[in-house]
């Protein structure tokens, strides 16, 4: 049987969620719902005047061929971001949780990027790989490769790739060093005994431990990938060459911004919406039967 | 709770404002300057508060051209908005477009009796900021036109006269030609490709942009920038990119740090790069005309601007507004404006001002420096070469920028990259004409 606790009043109960409540309502519902509201106009920047139009917004955005080429662009990024800030993530947790000596240090340095700024880390790597004073392009030039992701888009991509997982792995790294201490000491030592060496306890007993912890970074960095990494791709790229970096959250910030087209720019924020609220339901849908607690 | 205790905290403010300050009127203005150039305006704007004890003008830094432009937006949504708003030029249209949001420079001028003569000021540089029938709507402050930047030590390194006449493309072209046979890694480098590359190469080919004399006429306006000429020279181009005599170095004006630094022969750049160039260069550089294509067009006609005019937004007290008027004609008086362009390397926006410079002996000082003047005052500017007014347009360079980087990388033909320009950008322009009307 289950003990529930329960509250005997409404008092207590509702003072206790209504932080919670209060700042989602101001925060998130608020905005979400003006931006819901405001996908349905044309209107003039200045708010002196705006036109209903019903869900044409939403049908300018969809025929719109180079759009529908930016969630290709999005999927890709996202795909990459999460792969390239988990996988590190997890081996150097990994790494350092068989340490003995010097743990703290190395944790402590492994936290540090993520203290910076995803703008400020745009900018660093940018100056890294900058096509005429860059120090990683300098010796890629010395190896006999041209850099030069100002033109590439392949290079481009890879370079905001980097840069927006960089300052990730070490939030990763954190969640997973902290769910790798918690992985009870006897399995595994029953596992090596029974002669079962490193990467095999690793993957059949580790690993599957792992799962929520993975789930749950999964889950957040897909989002992260989806909106904060606004600032990598505006630093070193603004969306180009061409179009090979304008994922859908840059778009959103180039329409409303740039344009002044606020009429596109928040039915573009409810596709957003849409899009990444379906992702997590699909992830919990599919993934989460996969994940044992 | 919130509300009252503002309330209390602004009835107090207003209680003690007039024991704490004198009686002057205070004038709001917003700037997109940092570095020397607003210590320049802080300057301008001390000197003009200390001249006389009506009003008292506050400026303030809002971040670039286009944050500038989005917190004055911001602010008149929110009725906060300050009295004068700088604006670059390509945020013309979205202001013009906001009629209950801004007064014409025009009617503030008339309205406050200040001294004001829209003669006075430099038709090329004026008509950008003007209406069809000659009304001036924002008073042009800071204003550069695209030249020729030559580093004369490359040329000589690779056995060219540095003297070399530069005057068309076509020259330009057996120059690159001879740099890149020499082995010159960057023979040539630009900045702000569609300003210089595409907006100015029209209006001084005196071909159109865009329809509706470049958007002056009206927002049903479309984009012409794939015409013949155009096509002719984004193509040449593109050839030189893809042999090594043209290097890309992004959208904005990335190419700078390569000219400066010695490493480029030649490089397209606003005039007003002079005073980085100057403070930089450990290379013996001169400033020429920007070419053009021999025979194209009617070139040479004369170039159009960059840069930023101050817009007068509504809103405020009468009274403000007289004091509107008496900084915009302090601003526009010979005395300041000749010193600002002497500092700036922006051009003057009064013929008086480019006199009294001359006059000065600066120009034979620092040769090169009017240069830009008299490229832009060659002729008296047509339809095509008055300016370019369009909604939106600075997301238009960006779909520019893209296409362009397109025949860079030669992923495009110019005429494929241009066509697909102007089908992008015309779709920008019915919904800002569906927005304004």
């Amino acid at each position: 049987m289950e003990k529930r606790v329960t509250f005997k009043g409404w008092v207590l109960p509702l003072l206790l969620i209504a932080p919670q409540a209060i700042i989602s309502a101001v925060f998130f519902f608020y905005p979400a719902g003006q931006a819901v509201w405001q996908s349905l106009f044309i209107p003039d920047p200045f708010g002196l005047s705006k036109q209903f139009v019903g869900l044409e917004n939403f049908q300018y955005l969809l025929s719109d061929p180079y759009y529908r080429a930016s969630f290709v662009t999005t999927a890709i990024f996202s795909g990459l971001v999460t792969l390239c800030s988990m996988v590190p993530a997890l081996f150097l947790a990994v790494l350092a949780d068989r340490l003995i000596k010097g743990a703290g240090t190395y944790r402590t340095l492994l936290i540090w990027p993520y203290a910076v700024a995803p703008a400020v880390a745009g900018v660093l790597w940018l100056f890294m790989f900058n096509t005429r004073v860059g120090v990683v392009s300098w010796y890629l030039g010395q190896l006999g490769y041209d850099w030069n992701h100002v033109l590439n888009d392949g290079e481009a991509m890879g370079l905001v790739v980097i840069a927006s997982s960089w300052g990730r792995i070490s939030y990763n790294f954190l969640f997973f060093f902290a769910a790798l201490q918690a992985v009870p000491k006897s399995i595994i030592e029953a596992a090596a005994i029974d002669g079962a060496h490193f990467w095999r306890r690793f993957f059949t007993i580790v690993l599957p431990l792992l799962s929520p912890t993975t789930f749950f970074l999964l889950v957040v960095n897909v989002v992260y990938s989806f909106f904060e990494t606004f600032g990598v791709i505006h630093t070193i790229t603004g969306g180009g060459p061409q179009q090979a970096t304008t994922i859908l959250v840059y778009k959103v910030f180039s329409d409303g911004f740039v344009g002044q087209d606020l009429g596109s720019s928040s039915a573009q924020s409810v596709i957003l919406l849409l899009v990444v609220g379906a992702l997590t339901v699909l992830q919990f849908k599919v993934l989460e039967k996969r994940v044992h607690y | 709770m919130k509300k009252s205790a503002l309330g209390i905290l602004a009835a107090g403010t207003a209680l003690l404002t007039p024991l704490a300050a004198s009686a002057q009127t205070e004038i709001q203005f917003w700037h997109a300057f940092t570095g020397r150039l607003g210590e320049l305006v802080a300057a301008q704007v001390e000197d003009f508060n200390a001249s006389q004890d009506t009003y008292t003008v506050t400026a303030t830094h809002k971040g670039n051209y286009s944050e500038t432009l989005n917190a004055g937006i911001a602010a008149f949504r929110a009725g906060e908005q300050p009295h004068v708003l700088m604006v670059f030029e390509v945020g013309t249209a979205t202001m013009m477009a906001a009629g209950g949001a801004v007064r014409p420079v025009y009617q503030v001028m008339e309205d406050s009796g200040a001294a004001f003569d829209p003669d006075a000021y430099i038709g090329a540089v004026k008509g950008y900021y003007t209406t069809t029938d000659g009304q001036m709507l924002s008073l042009p402050f800071n204003s550069s036109t695209p030249v020729l930047w030559v580093n004369r030590d490359r040329l000589e390194g690779a056995g060219i006269d540095p003297d070399v006449d530069l005057t068309t493309w076509n020259q330009v072209e057996e120059v690159l030609d001879q740099l890149a046979e020499a082995g010159e890694e960057c023979p040539l480098v630009t900045a702000w490709q569609s300003w210089i590359h595409l907006e100015n190469l029209s209006a001084y080919h005196d071909v159109p942009f865009a329809s509706q004399e470049n958007g002056f006429a009206g927002t049903d306006t479309e984009l012409m920038l794939n015409g013949e000429v155009q096509v002719a020279h984004i193509s040449k181009m593109g050839e030189w990119a893809d042999e090594g005599k043209f290097i890309y170095t992004g959208r904005r004006n990335e190419g700078g740090a390569n000219f400066r630094s010695g490493e480029c022969a030649l490089f397209t750049e606003s005039s007003a790069g002079y005073a980085g160039i100057k403070a930089e260069a450990e290379f013996d550089f001169d400033v020429r005309p920007l070419p053009y294509w021999e025979g194209a067009g009617n070139a040479p006609q004369n170039t159009i601007i960059g840069g930023a005019s101050l817009w007068v937004m509504e809103g405020h007290e009468a009274e403000d507004y007289a004091g509107v008027g008496e900084f915009l004609s302090y601003l526009s008086s010979t005395p300041v404006q000749a010193q600002w362009h002497q500092d700036t390397g922006y051009l003057p926006i009064t013929a008086a001002a480019g006199e009294a410079t001359r006059e000065a002996g600066f120009y034979d000082e620092n040769p090169g420096t009017d240069v830009a003047v008299t490229q832009m005052t060659r002729n008296e500017p047509t339809a095509n070469s008055k300016g370019i007014r369009l909604g939106s347009f600075d997301q238009i360079r960006g779909i520019i920028d893209e296409e362009l980087e397109g025949v860079w990388a030669g992923d495009k033909s110019a005429q494929e990259a241009l066509d697909s320009a102007k089908e992008r950008g015309d779709q920008l322009l019915r919904r800002f004409e569906r927005a304004a009307n």
